[in-house]
C-alpha cells in the first residue's frame, strides 16, 4: 500500500474507533440531566441512584473518549501536516476553542459530578451534570465547525503562499453547514444514548431483575428515542441531504448511486453499484422518489455522476454508497422500532411485550453502525478533496512520513485498541450487571464511577 | 503579536508541565512511596478528581499552537512522528491504568494497573523532557521547513541526531526525577501520616540528583547548541531564570527539611516554571532551531499565522482561559485539604 492509503487508513480507524465513546456520552449526558432534573423534582431516591448508574457508563466511556481523542488532536500534524500547515490559521481556531472552552468545562465538572456528590447540594450536584452536558455538546459543536469548513469552506482568504486565513469569526461560527450538520450528529448521538438506555431498560425487565429501574430506562430511553429517531430524518437529515444536493451534487451522486443525471429520479434502495459499466445491478427503485426528495417535485432534474469530471469523482465509490444505503436504511428501521415502541408505552403494554423488548435488546449496536456510516458519507463524500474544492487529499498528508512508519503506527492502534476493546467489554458488563442498586461506596469495590 | 503568542503557548505549556507534572511525578514514584493497598488508594484519591483537567492543558496548548503558528505544528508534529506516537500510547496506558485498577478486587488485576501506572508515567516524563531536549538542540530541518527524526542515530548531536542522543537522554533523566519529586511534594501536600513522610523522604532523596543533573544540564546545553547563550548575552536581564532555578532549588530544599510541604511545593512549581522559561529565552525568537545547512530556524515570524487570524483568536482566548482558571479554582479548591479514609471515588 501506498503511504497516501496507509495515512487515510490511519486515521479513519482512529477516528472510527474514537467516535463509538463521544456518541453514546454525548447522548448519554442529556439523559443523565433528564435523571438528575427527574431526581430534584420529585424528590425520588431511584432516579439519583439511576443516574448514579448511567455516570458510571459515562465514566467508563468518557475515558476510553478522552484517551483515544488525544491521538485525533495530534495526526492532524503528524500525518496531515500539508493539510495543517495550509489550513491551521482556519481549522486551528474552532480545534483550539474546543480545548479552551469545552475540555477545561467537562473535566473539570465530570470530576465534581463522579467525586463530589456528598460536598455538594442536590442542585449543585444537578448543576455539575448539567455543565458536563455543556461541555460534551459545545465540544462537538467546535469538532463540527472544523469540519464543516473542510466540507463547505467559508469565510477565508488564501495567501499567496497557499495558506488559509479567516476572514472573519462569525460566519466561521455561523456556516449553515456546520448547523445543520451538528443537528443531524447530535441528534444521532441522543439516538444512540436513547438505544443504549432503552436496552439495559430492556435487559432487566425481560430478566424480570431490578424492578421499577429496568421500567425507568425503557421509558425514558424510548421517550428521547422517538424524539431523536423522527429528528433525524426530518428536518436534520432531509435539510442537510437537500444542501449537500446543492453544494456537494458528486456525493449525492455517488451516495444514490446516480450515474447519469436524470429528471424523475429513482431512489435506489437496493442494488450493487457497477463502476465499470456505470450501472446499479439488481436494483430495486422506487421511481421519481428522488427527485421529489431533494427538490419537493418527481420531474426535476438530479445530478449524476456524469455532471462531474472523472478526476472529481470520489475515490472509493462503492463504499460511499453503501455507506448511504446502511445509515439510511437503518434509520428508518430506528422510527419503526421506535414509534412501535412508544405506540406501546403510551398504551401501558410496553412492559409486557416481550417480542419488542427482545427487538430493542438486540437493537442495540446498530446505531453505532448507523452514526459510523454517516459519517463515512460525509468523509468519502467529499473526497478527493480535504477541503472541498481547495485541498486534494493527495496534497494534505506528510509526504516526509514514509509508509512503513505509518503503518507501523496503525498497527501499534490497533493492538493497543484492541486491548482497550477487551477492557471496555469486561467493565461495562459487569456494571449492568450489577445494577443500579449497588451499595454504596464505602462497602463496595467501585472507582471513579461511585459517587 | 508573535511574541504575546509565543508566550502564550510558553505559559500554556508552562503549565502543563506543573498541573500535569505533579500526577505524572506520582506516578513515577507511585510504586516505590505507597506501599500498602490503601496507601495507594489515598494516592490515587489525591490525583483523582485533578488528572484529567490537568492533561486537558496539553490538549489546549496543542491547539492553540496549531491555530497561531501552523507551519510549527506540522513540521514540529509531523517530524517527531515516531515519539509522538509512543507518547500517545502511554497516555492511553496511564489514563486507563489510574481509572481502572478499582474496578475490581482481585489482587492480580491492581498489581497490573499499578505496575502500567508507574512505567507509563515515568516513561512519559523522560520523553517530555527529552522533547524538550530536542527543542532546544534543534532539528535538521529542510528547505521545505520538515524534517523526520529516528529514534536514534549515534547518540550523538550534531548534523544528523536521533530523538535520543547524550543530551536528549540527560534531559530525559532530569525530567523523571524532578517531576518525580514534584509529585512526591504534591503527595506530602495531600497526605498524612506514614505516606507523608515516605513522600518526603523520597523528595528529599531525589534532590540532589536534580540538583547535580540542572547544573550539568547548563553547560551540555551550552555544548548541544553554542547560540543558545546568544540571548543571555545581549539580554543578562535573562539571567534572572538560571537565578530563580538555583533560588527554587534552595527553597525546596529548606522546605523539606522543615517538613513545610506547601512551601517546598510551590518552590518545586517555580523550579520548573524558571527552568522552561530558561529554555524559552535561550530559544527566542526561533522556535524550532535548525541545525545543519538544509534549512532556517522556524522562528515566531516565519511560523505564525495571519494577524487579522491571531487578533480574533486574542479575544476568545482571553475569555476562555479566564474560565478555565475559574473552573480549576472551584475544584482544586473543593477537593482542598489532605485526602481522608473516606473520601468519594476509588474506593476501598
Amino acid at each position: 500500500m501506498d503511504a497516501l492509503t496507509l495515512h487515510r487508513i490511519h486515521f479513519a480507524f482512529t477516528i472510527t474507533y474514537h467516535y463509538l465513546f463521544p456518541q453514546l456520552t454525548m447522548g448519554l449526558a442529556l439523559l443523565i440531566v433528564v435523571l438528575k432534573t427527574l431526581a430534584l423534582r420529585t424528590g425520588n431516591a431511584h432516579y439519583d441512584l439511576s443516574a448514579r448508574f448511567w455516570a458510571r457508563i459515562f465514566a467508563v466511556n468518557f475515558l476510553l473518549g478522552v484517551v483515544t481523542g488525544i491521538p485525533m488532536e495530534f495526526q492532524f500534524g503528524t500525518n496531515w501536516s500539508e493539510f495543517s500547515r495550509r489550513s491551521g490559521g482556519v481549522i486551528g481556531m474552532p480545534l483550539a476553542m474546543e480545548g479552551i472552552f469545552s475540555f477545561f468545562l467537562e473535566s473539570a465538572f465530570l470530576g465534581l459530578f463522579l467525586f463530589g456528590q456528598k460536598r455538594l447540594s442536590p442542585k449543585a450536584h444537578w448543576a455539575s451534570a448539567f455543565l458536563v452536558f455543556c461541555g460534551s455538546w459545545i465540544s462537538g459543536f467546535f469538532i463540527i465547525v472544523a469540519n464543516a469548513w473542510m466540507q463547505h469552506p467559508v469565510a477565508y482568504h488564501q495567501l499567496p503562499n497557499g495558506v488559509f486565513e479567516v476572514s472573519s469569526f462569525w460566519p466561521l461560527m455561523l456556516n449553515p453547514w456546520a448547523w445543520l450538520e451538528y443537528a443531524h450528529n447530535m441528534s444521532g448521538a441522543v439516538i444512540t444514548g436513547a438505544f443504549v438506555m432503552s436496552s439495559v431498560g430492556a435487559l432487566y425487565v425481560l430478566q424480570r431483575r431490578e424492578g421499577e429501574y429496568g421500567r425507568t430506562f425503557l421509558k425514558i430511553g424510548v421517550i428521547a428515542g422517538v424524539l431523536s429517531c423522527v429528528a433525524q430524518i426530518f428536518p436534520t437529515g432531509d435539510l442537510h441531504g437537500k444542501y449537500l444536493a446543492k453544494h456537494q451534487p458528486a456525493a449525492i451522486a455517488g451516495m444514490e448511486g446516480l450515474f447519469h443525471s436524470e429528471k424523475g429520479a429513482p431512489l435506489v434502495v437496493m442494488g450493487q453499484p457497477d463502476f465499470e459499466h456505470q450501472k446499479i445491478d439488481n436494483p430495486l427503485a422506487v421511481n421519481k422518489v428522488l427527485s421529489f426528495l431533494i427538490y419537493g417535485t418527481t420531474v426535476a432534474e438530479v445530478q449524476g455522476l456524469d455532471k462531474t469530471p472523472r478526476d472529481q469523482w470520489p475515490t472509493t465509490l462503492p463504499l460511499l454508497f453503501y455507506s448511504y444505503h446502511i445509515m439510511a436504511g437503518l434509520g428508518t428501521y430506528f422510527v419503526a422500532l421506535m414509534g412501535l415502541a412508544g405506540l406501546l408505552l403510551w398504551r401501558g403494554k410496553l412492559y409486557e411485550s416481550r417480542w419488542i423488548l427482545w427487538l430493542i435488546l438486540m437493537s442495540f449496536p446498530l446505531p453505532y453502525i448507523a452514526n459510523t456510516a454517516g459519517w463515512m458519507c460525509a468523509e468519502i463524500g467529499r473526497q478527493p478533496w480535504i477541503v472541498y474544492g481547495l485541498i486534494r487529499t493527495s496534497a494534505g498528508y506528510s509526504t516526509h512520513i514514509g509508509a512503513g512508519t505509518s503503518l507501523f503506527t496503525l498497527l501499534g492502534f490497533l493492538g493497543m485498541y484492541s486491548v482497550l476493546s477487551i477492557l471496555f467489554v469486561v467493565l461495562v458488563y459487569h456494571i449492568i450487571h450489577e445494577g443500579p442498586q449497588t451499595p454504596p461506596l464505602e462497602h463496595s469495590g467501585q472507582s471513579l464511577t461511585a459517587v | 503579536m508573535g511574541t504575546l503568542w509565543f508566550w502564550i503557548v510558553a505559559v500554556m505549556l508552562a503549565a502543563y508541565v506543573i498541573l500535569d507534572g505533579f500526577d505524572l511525578g506520582v506516578g513515577t514514584v507511585y510504586l516505590f512511596v505507597a506501599k500498602t493497598e490503601q496507601e495507594r488508594q489515598k494516592t490515587l484519591r489525591a490525583i483523582g478528581p485533578v488528572w484529567d483537567g490537568n492533561e486537558v492543558w496539553l490538549l489546549a496548548a496543542g491547539g492553540t499552537l496549531f491555530f497561531a503558528f501552523p507551519l510549527l505544528y506540522a513540521s514540529a508534529f509531523s517530524g517527531f512522528y515516531l515519539p509522538l506516537m509512543i507518547v500517545l500510547w502511554l497516555l492511553i496506558l496511564r489514563g486507563i491504568s489510574i481509572e481502572l485498577r478499582s474496578h475490581s478486587h482481585d489482587a492480580l488485576w491492581r498489581t497490573f494497573f499499578d505496575g502500567v501506572f508507574t512505567f507509563a508515567s515515568a516513561l512519559l516524563a523522560v520523553f517530555f523532557g527529552a522533547a524538550l531536549a530536542n527543542v532546544v538542540r534543534g532539528v535538521p530541518l529542510g528547505p521545505d521547513n520538515y524534517f523526520f527524526l529516528p529514534l536514534w542515530t549515534n547518540w550523538r548531536t550534531g548534523a544528523h541526531p536521533g530523538i535520543l542522543d547524550w543530551y536528549t537522554v540527560t534531559g530525559g533523566v532530569l525530567a523523571v526525577l524532578a517531576l518525580g519529586m514534584h509529585g512526591s511534594l504534591y503527595l506530602a501536600l495531600k497526605t498524612e501520616d506514614e505516606l507523608e513522610q515516605r513522600a518526603f523522604s523520597w523528595a528529599r532523596k531525589m534532590w540532589p540528583a536534580v540538583l547535580v543533573i540542572t547544573l550539568v544540564s547548563l553547560p551540555a546545553t551550552a555544548l548541544a547548541r553554542p547560540n543558545s547563550l546568544e540571548n543571555y548575552r545581549t539580554h543578562p536581564i535573562a539571567f534572572i531564570f538560571p537565578l530563580l532555578v538555583v533560588l527554587s532549588l534552595a527553597t525546596i530544599r529548606v522546605a523539606i527539611r522543615r517538613q513545610r510541604a506547601l512551601s517546598a511545593f510551590f518552590g518545586s512549581c517555580l523550579y520548573l516554571a524558571s527552568m522552561l522559561a530558561g529554555a524559552a529565552a535561550g530559544l527566542f525568537p526561533a522556535m524550532l532551531p535548525s541545525v545543519g545547512s538544509d534549512g532556517q530556524d522556524l522562528t515566531i515570524a516565519r511560523s505564525l499565522a495571519s494577524p487579522h487570524t491571531l487578533r480574533i483568536g486574542l479575544v476568545w482566548w482571553t475569555i476562555g482561559i479566564l474560565l478555565a482558571i475559574m473552573y480549576f479554582g472551584i475544584v482544586y479548591w473543593l477537593f482542598r485539604g489532605k485526602v481522608s479514609q473516606h473520601a468519594e471515588g476509588y474506593g476501598h
